[in-house]
């Protein structure tokens, strides 16, 4: 080892001093463009083996300045761009968006738009639900239930399609209520709807809920304690999967749900599979609550009487809904002119994402990927 | 709530509701203690979001916001305080963890700083980046240059 022409010291392995071959620890950069991160997340990862230490995100890639644009637009015209955040679930930021708005100018939208906005909302909650369980169960190596999703999916698109014209970003509702009466045939299309998606979300269950792989990877991987989520701000079907019975149709309703009948599905364990399970759960409590929406839709106006120029009084609200994701809430500072002052968008996916470093620690490469999944984000929210 | 809170505060507190929701303007230097009461003696447990709003022809231009709820009583509250440009606001995130990166975004938009946070750096737009775009003087065009041609190689960004 002393021969000075061996060429080999750095590898003596008595060497006090570490070398390379010692270092367990390595610094594995996930993303940002990488198929199971849905979207462009950037997951800084530190691992012992394949063991994961802990991890940094980086985010902001897909930052478009939501905030700022609603300060050059007037209430109007910024409605178009909140579909935009959270791209799979339109119709429930244009409800926050509207009804924040509607609370500010003191006006509230007529029972019928509150009714046909619940009905939508509830199936872009399950569209938003049935395009997470297709994508995370692809990511964990289930490649079936993602064309059943988005083959089911398709007839929600339809409905909104034939409803508003546009299937994604939808912009269904305005200021004041509905911009558009429902089409003739709605009323069947949702019934429809219902009767046909019944048995696919057992079809659905059927090929996870016992299935032993799906099991094995999302059983106690991932786990969060509902004091944690608390903690962290974590809300939506991952706080209520970790125990804690909350849901603000349920705690401060909105919109038209204090007429409609529905549980809060809980979970137990806060893991992986207990979120998959509440989210299931959550997709038949939608289903009923559709159900009593469309039989007992009201006649009478869609809109309600709102100025043509909309100038709300000087002042400031906060209103929050329920989105798929978690809480998604707008805080609106109103100057008294056509413009906001100040729109800021409380997104779920964003406060969700900071927990991602907790739910991982100790867990395996493998399982970052399905904790991603099972945080269910979008990155257009978490940017902005 | 706003008896005790009055009483302990005094006259640096006032509550205030709009369209039926309550708010408390603080004085900036009753701030760590009053969150901290508002956390363990009012069971504001849960931090929704912190936020910050920009009056520049104000002396103190950033009023600081923090919307608290309660899982035990069901109720929110806004916690409003002014801070000057550069004054350093106490960080939160010893109280609720969320307020880790909600503070960072702030610093990101406004540049208010805030004391105490483990690691306070920009969140949204990359590190390098000069100016904080939520401030009213940022133009809605207004980019950093430089940063877009050594970074990305194009001329602009527009």
């Amino acid at each position: 080892m002393n021969d000075p022409t061996s060429g080999v010291t750095h590898l003596d392995i008595d060497a006090k001093e570490s070398t390379f071959l010692d270092s367990s620890e390595l610094i594995l950069n996930m993303g940002p463009q990488h198929p199971a991160t849905h979207g462009v997340l950037r997951v800084i990862l530190k691992l012992d083996g394949e063991k994961v230490l802990g991890l940094e995100c980086v985010i902001g890639y897909l930052h478009r300045g939501v905030e700022k644009i609603a300060e050059n637009r007037t209430y109007a015209m910024f409605n178009p761009y909140v579909d935009r955040m959270d791209y799979v679930a339109a119709v429930s930021n244009g409800l926050g968006y509207c009804e924040a708005v509607e609370k500010l100018l003191n006006v509230e939208a007529p029972p019928r738009a509150k009714y046909i906005r619940v009905i939508l909302t509830e199936l872009n909650r399950i569209a938003s639900h049935q395009l997470w369980l297709g994508t995370h169960a692809l990511d964990i190596g289930a490649m079936t239930p993602l064309f059943y999703t988005f083959r089911d999916r398709e007839e929600i698109l339809k409905i909104f399609e034939k409803y508003c014209g546009a299937r994604l970003t939808t912009h269904a509702f305005r200021i004041g209520g509905c911009l558009y009466e429902t089409y003739d045939g709605f009323e069947q299309d949702v019934r429809n709807f219902l009767d046909f998606f019944t048995p696919k979300i057992d079809e659905y269950e059927e090929l996870l809920t016992t299935n032993r792989i799906w099991v094995q990877r999302t059983r106690d991987v991932g786990v969060i304690s509902g004091k944690d989520c608390i903690a962290l701000g974590v809300t939506g079907p991952v706080l209520r999967a970790s125990g804690v019975k909350w849901d603000l149709r349920k705690a401060q309703p909105y919109a038209a749900y204090k007429d409609f009948d529905f549980e809060i599905p809980v979970g137990t364990k806060g893991d992986t599979y207990d979120r998959y399970l509440v989210r299931m759960a959550e997709m038949r409590q939608s289903m009923r609550i559709i159900r009593q929406a469309v039989d007992g839709l009201p006649s009478g106006p869609i809109m309600a009487k709102v100025p043509k120029v909309l100038k709300p009084p000087v002042g400031e609200i906060y209103h929050s809904i329920e989105a798929p994701k978690g809480e998604l809430g707008y805080f609106i500072v109103s100057d008294g002119s056509t413009q906001p002052y100040r729109v800021r968008v409380r997104p779920p996916s964003f406060v969700n994402l900071q927990a991602l470093d907790l739910m991982c620690k100790g867990q395996l490469v493998a399982d970052v990927v399905a904790v991603i999944g099972t945080l269910d984000i979008v990155l257009g929210e978490v940017d902005r | 709530m706003v008896g005790s809170l009055k009483r302990r505060f005094g006259s640096g507190l006032e509550a205030l509701t709009y369209l039926g929701q309550n708010y408390l303007q603080s004085d900036a230097a009753l701030l760590p203690e009053l969150l901290q009461n508002l956390r363990d003696e009012e069971q504001f447990d849960y931090c929704v979001d912190i936020t910050a709003l920009h009056y520049p022809q104000r002396e103190r231009p950033f009023d600081v916001i923090w919307i608290l709820y309660s899982f035990p009583k069901n109720e929110r509250i806004r916690v409003k305080a002014q801070y000057a440009d550069g004054a350093a606001v106490p960080s939160a995130v010893k109280l609720w963890t969320t307020a880790n990166w909600l503070e960072r975004e702030v610093f990101d938009m406004f540049g208010i700083r805030f004391e105490g946070h483990p690691d306070l750096k920009r969140i949204l737009l990359p590190d390098g980046w000069k100016g904080h775009p939520l401030r009213k003087d940022y133009g809605i065009l207004q980019q950093d240059q430089a940063w877009v041609q050594i970074n990305l190689g194009i001329e602009s960004g527009q």
